[in-house]
């Protein structure tokens, strides 16, 4: 082999190269897109003719004149926020109680678990069984507990179907946030348990002195992982209701995908997508920083 | 006495989580004609259903779609992703890190925010319903994880390993596939997993950029054949019963894996 060559091939920045084919991608299909996104939100355009009119930021005025618009946000921090708070507080429940010396745990855990590799729309479409007005198991079941209660149209208000859906979107992904918990539970050293009983505390003093804090790492993922993911619910709206009745249950998402598919409103969509993105990473990265400081204090 | 009280707690759990399931199975194995509620079991177990479902919902090509598509991402993902975090893990420069910094940001990126010129960007070129199209996406949202995995991995393992095998004359790219590549095989199957349960129950690119049925996968052929069906809520149950079956099985026979694939690539995120 050639001298000159062979020191090339041992230098370090001649490995470089091999990200080349990820930066590729992530410019083709993640950032490019991204600044055409900014370009189309200020178009009108019907997503798939040669002609478009520049309209500046009517796209965005519109959006923020629109009560569906406003409908969407509120759902939408509903399944952001509903499900994080749940699947935390239910899913630390879960972990602590399934990290007792209880036989048959590994079962639960295999049960609580499953629901994660199934599609979020069959699981939607699963619960729509329960929900659905005529023939659900929930009326089948009310009507069994007392016959003459008139069936409940669950899907048909955004007052039930959101908390419903929030409900479902919950215990679907719910075993996650449980075996972060345990393998949690699981790091911290029993010595700082010890100590505590040698300190006199007892029961939920050493749950909130000595469990929370050190849980704290698992609580910063667990949070950040929910919220994204509840922010951005896109599957179980669609399969349960598709964000009907007309927008009272839609996310900005689903409600993006009517106006683009739909209503084959390119730019307004474009300009939603936009907004829900700002939306996500400020939420995301203020909850970050924040619960970093919170575990440094603790 | 609090013992008693925490099996309680955990069968009711388990009552809970088994019984969509109950009703699934219930309503699938019921023919269109038995009214009975969801609660009672079949007084036989009717398979037409299932076939059905199968032939309505297209599910042989969907199956079939979904093992290639799967199959295409996994491999690619795996591929690239080792590839670009070996420099990364290794190679500190300030260059370098600015590359991970970006690869990082992405994970944050969710899809459905840059769907719209995603779409037109796919349209334009692949087109839609194509196989490339759905794949080149998907792998472009899988990799981020990915080389962030691969990348805290090999930073985990030995420098002196690349330093001995540089001293014996070995070249930086032979190091990486004769010493690094044989020692990531943990991290690659929990990537397997992540990427593979991903883009197996993916309904959002999916439903998107795949829109002639003989594309469709499992989940948008489902959502096609519930709209179509939804009379016939018999057959969507079958449906989904079968769209559920290939990864519930293997995740009984695999519960350990499945559980660190996936709770790693969310641990780390």
């Amino acid at each position: 082999m050639n001298n000159a060559f062979a020191k090339k091939l041992k230098s370090p920045s001649v490995l470089n190269i091999m990200y080349i084919p990820a930066l590729i991608f992530f410019v083709v299909f993640i950032f490019y897109p991204f600044v055409k996104g900014v370009r189309i939100s200020f178009l009108e355009w019907n997503g798939y003719s040669q002609n478009s009119r520049w309209v500046g930021l009517d796209n965005y005025k519109r959006m923020f004149a629109d009560p569906d618009f406003y409908t969407t946000v509120k759902n939408t921090f509903i399944y952001g926020v509903g499900s994080t708070l749940f699947q935390n507080v239910i899913g630390l429940a879960f972990a602590l109680l399934l990290d007792q010396k209880l036989k048959g745990k590994v079962f639960v855990r295999t049960v609580v678990y499953l629901p994660v590799m199934i599609s979020s729309i069959i699981m939607g479409y699963i619960w729509y069984f329960f929900f659905k007005y005529d023939g659900g198991a929930v009326n089948d079941l009310i009507r069994f507990i007392s016959a003459d209660t008139e069936p409940i149209d669950w899907l048909a208000s955004s007052d039930r179907s959101v908390w419903i859906i929030t409900f479902v979107n919950t215990l679907q992904y719910l075993g996650i946030a449980m075996m972060i918990y345990i393998a949690g539970l699981q790091g911290i050293s029993k010595d700082y348990y010890e100590a505590a009983y040698i300190d006199g505390a007892k029961g939920f003093s050493v749950f909130k002195n000595v469990t929370l804090p050190l849980l704290m790492p698992s609580i910063t993922v667990n949070i950040i992982l929910n919220i994204i993911g509840g922010l951005k619910l896109f599957d179980v709206i669609m399969a349960m209701t598709s964000g009907g009745p007309g927008y009272s249950s839609s996310s900005i998402s689903t409600m993006m995908y009517q106006i683009y598919f739909v209503r084959m409103d390119a730019g307004y969509a474009a300009a939603m997508g936009n907004f829900m993105f700002m939306m996500i990473t400020v939420i995301s990265m203020f909850l970050l920083l924040y619960l970093r400081k919170k575990e440094v204090e603790l | 006495m609090k013992k008693t009280f925490m099996y309680i707690t955990m069968f009711i759990i388990t009552i809970i989580y088994l019984v969509p399931f109950y009703i699934l199975l219930n309503v699938a194995f019921k023919p269109t004609t038995d009214t009975s509620s969801f609660w009672v079991p079949p007084r036989q177990f009717y398979l037409g259903n299932f076939t059905n479902a199968w032939i309505n919902a297209k599910l042989s090509r969907a199956f079939i779609n979904n093992i290639i598509i799967t199959f295409c991402v996994v491999a690619v993902v795996i591929i690239i992703s080792s590839c670009a975090a070996y420099p990364l893990a290794r190679y500190r420069t300030k260059l370098n890190n600015i590359v991970y910094m970006l690869c990082i940001s992405c994970i944050v990126v969710p899809p459905l925010t840059i769907l719209v010129p995603l779409y037109k960007l796919i349209v334009d070129t692949t087109g839609t319903s194509t196989y490339l199209g759905i794949i080149l996406p998907h792998i472009a949202f899988q990799l981020p994880m990915a080389i962030f995995l691969y990348t805290g991995f090999i930073s985990s393992l030995s420098r002196e390993l690349d330093e001995a095998a540089l001293i014996d004359g070995c070249s930086r790219f032979s190091i990486f596939y004769r010493i690094i590549l044989p020692l990531l095989k943990p991290v690659t199957a929990t990537i397997v997993i992540f990427v593979g349960v991903n883009v197996w129950n993916d309904y959002t690119f999916s439903v998107f950029f795949l829109q002639k049925p003989s594309m469709y996968t499992i989940t948008v052929g489902l959502s096609q054949f519930f709209s179509q069906f939804s009379n016939e809520i018999n057959w969507v149950a079958a449906g989904c019963l079968l769209g559920m079956l290939p990864l519930t099985t293997l995740y009984m026979f695999m519960q350990q894996y499945f559980v660190k694939g996936l709770t790693a690539g969310a641990v780390k995120g």
